[in-house]
């Protein structure tokens, strides 16, 4: 491939910026970790959170790709696998959450438990969140592993064997990935407020994470397309607009069916998630997210001239890359009882340092294969029909 | 009356669909505008290919949309705000979030209705007699053969000359339509 070549320098250098600008980001979080451990912890769950949405949604589409198929998922696949195999540093990234637990969360502190449920103390304590944290990493990792062990051996020797791997992990994987997103969601995010809960919260989360994903490769293949192009036809962009329209309009769904039972039921303990998050200057932002998160782009991916041209469906999906941001902000941090949405300049420096680092891993893994998947029979069928 | 029959057009049959897609780009560059293709299978190009541009269903849907939500969120306004408000666990009668359900439910049918009675309008459906199934071998079309269409709306059209042009693009056969 001799566009690998060109390409080469051009990730190199992409990579050198992302980690001395995640460097610098990271290096100022750690002075004003020493100022405002609490605020630093804050920011630092916050950050964390949008970049492992980032590649658990990557290894999430990977999956749906191996299960359904389509010319679609061939254009994106090897940055979809690139984005699941840092999930080890990730986990390493992990650490700090660990050590700032007593400072996030509530229930780590034993007189809290008092008036709570006998569940709530079995479940909500240090050693259970840590063992089911390992559980999570160790599942997550799995599969990324195998997937992606079983796609280089198909790029090598073609053998379709690995196919019928791939597909047979797929399906109980996808499964094992939305229960555990699930239950990370619940013990990352929605037990920073322990009196509240969701059943929908968990796939509010899947979707966040598929569409932060989503997005995220849209705008690769865009900064990609002007060294090598991914994709074969405008039928192929095509169908990744249609992706993240889907994706849009379930997010809406998710969104608004909590919203919507949460309100009919007017119950005492579920009302306070929302009037926290629409009190003050959080209503702006809630406001925002109803039109930028959804209106604006679901119009704008109704339009195939919007979906056909690489330019015009990057600038859509970026504009989601910073509304998913902005959506994470809205959930996390009004449970810390900030009274409107005023970023603390340790939010954007986590996010910013988290990101240089994830970045830098993402480019490093991309280098290491092909940009394009070999020898799937599946993808000659979709380049035969292109020509 | 010069002719004792009025044509429709002149119709050519082909064997392949590559065949096709490249008579019917022939007939675009020997400047026929009113032509039609007819295929047992969707081929990619090939409504390009005959001059096809878009239609203004996309329009119709988006105005059925909007329709089915002003529609169905009046609906509901009207039944619970003005004609039988019914105080329902202290919650104001304009209830708008309850009402989105609803909403989205007539949002989508009024735009698949718009879309698919469009959709028939725009093409001129029902027509119960169409000149092109004159043509002797016209069923094939939905089997294995692909037929090419010049229309005698078209400004260029010649009856023996438009023959002579699609004998040139090696037909399976030729034959004139009537109307």
């Amino acid at each position: 491939m001799t566009s690998h070549e060109l390409l080469e320098p051009k990730l190199n250098r992409a990579r050198a910026i992302a980690l001395v600008l995640g460097g610098i980001a990271l290096a100022l979080c750690a002075a004003g970790a020493m100022a405002n451990p609490t605020q630093f912890y804050r920011s630092y769950l916050f950050g964390y959170l949008y970049w492992i949405s980032v590649a658990l949604g990557c290894l999430a589409i990977v999956m749906l790709h191996h299960l359904v198929g389509g010319g679609w998922g061939f254009v994106i696949r090897r940055l979809l696998e690139s984005g699941s195999r840092t999930i080890l540093l990730l986990a390493i990234l992990f650490v700090p959450l660990i050590l700032g637990m007593s400072r996030l969360y509530s229930w780590t502190q034993p007189h809290v438990h008092a008036e709570e449920s006998s569940f709530a103390k079995v479940y909500l304590n240090p050693t259970f969140f840590l063992a089911r944290v390992a559980i999570y990493f160790g599942v997550w990792l799995l599969l990324s592993f195998f997937l992606n062990k079983w796609s280089a051996q198909q790029d090598r020797t073609g053998d379709p064997a690995m196919l019928r791997k791939m597909g047979a992990l797929s399906g109980p994987g996808i499964l094992i990935y939305a229960l555990t997103v699930t239950f990370a969601a619940v013990d990352w995010v929605l037990s920073l407020e322990p009196h509240w809960f969701s059943t929908i919260y968990g796939l509010l989360f899947i979707i966040i994470q598929a569409l932060a994903a989503m997005s995220f490769v849209v705008v690769v293949v865009m900064l990609l397309s002007d060294t090598v192009q991914l994709y074969h036809s405008p039928g192929q962009l095509n169908d990744l607009g249609s992706l993240l329209f889907t994706l849009v309009m379930l997010w809406a769904y998710m969104s608004f069916a909590q919203y919507l039972i949460i309100w009919s039921g007017n119950l005492q303990e579920e009302i306070p998630w929302y009037a926290k998050r629409t009190a003050g200057g959080w209503a702006y932002l809630a406001v925002t997210l109803m039109v930028f998160h959804f209106a604006v782009p679901f119009t704008l991916l109704l339009l195939r001239s919007v979906k056909r041209r690489v330019k015009v469906l990057a600038a859509v999906a970026s504009l989601l890359l910073v509304m998913s941001v902005a959506d994470l902000y809205w959930l996390v941090v009004p449970a810390f009882g900030q009274s409107g949405p005023r970023p603390h300049w340790m939010d954007i420096t986590a996010i910013a340092g988290i990101g240089g680092l994830w970045i830098a891993a993402f480019l490093s893994q991309l280098k290491r294969q092909p940009l394009l998947p070999l020898h799937d029979p599946r993808f000659e069928g979709v380049l035969a029909n292109a020509e | 009356m010069s002719q004792q029959k009025k044509i429709y057009g002149v119709m050519a049959e082909f064997e392949e669909a590559g065949e096709l897609l490249v008579a019917a780009h022939k007939a675009r560059e020997a400047g026929f505008t009113r032509l039609d293709a007819y295929s047992p299978l969707p081929i990619e190009g090939l409504s390009e290919a005959v001059g096809f541009e878009s239609t203004r269903l996309p329009l119709i849907v988006l105005i059925g949309g909007i329709v089915g939500a002003i529609g169905g969120f009046a609906l509901q306004y009207y039944i619970h705000v003005i004609e039988y408000p019914q105080n329902i666990g202290g919650r104001p009668f304009n209830s708008w979030p309850s009402f989105v359900p609803i909403t989205f439910e007539t949002t989508v049918l009024c735009a698949a209705l718009a879309a698919v009675l469009g959709m028939l309008a725009l093409n001129g459906l029902p027509s119960p007699y169409h000149p092109v199934f004159n043509a002797p071998r016209f069923k094939l079309a939905s089997r294995h053969r692909f037929f090419l269409c010049i229309k005698a709306r078209d400004p260029k059209f010649d009856l023996e000359e438009t023959k002579e042009f699609l004998l040139g693009l090696e037909p399976h056969e030729v034959c004139e339509i009537e109307d």
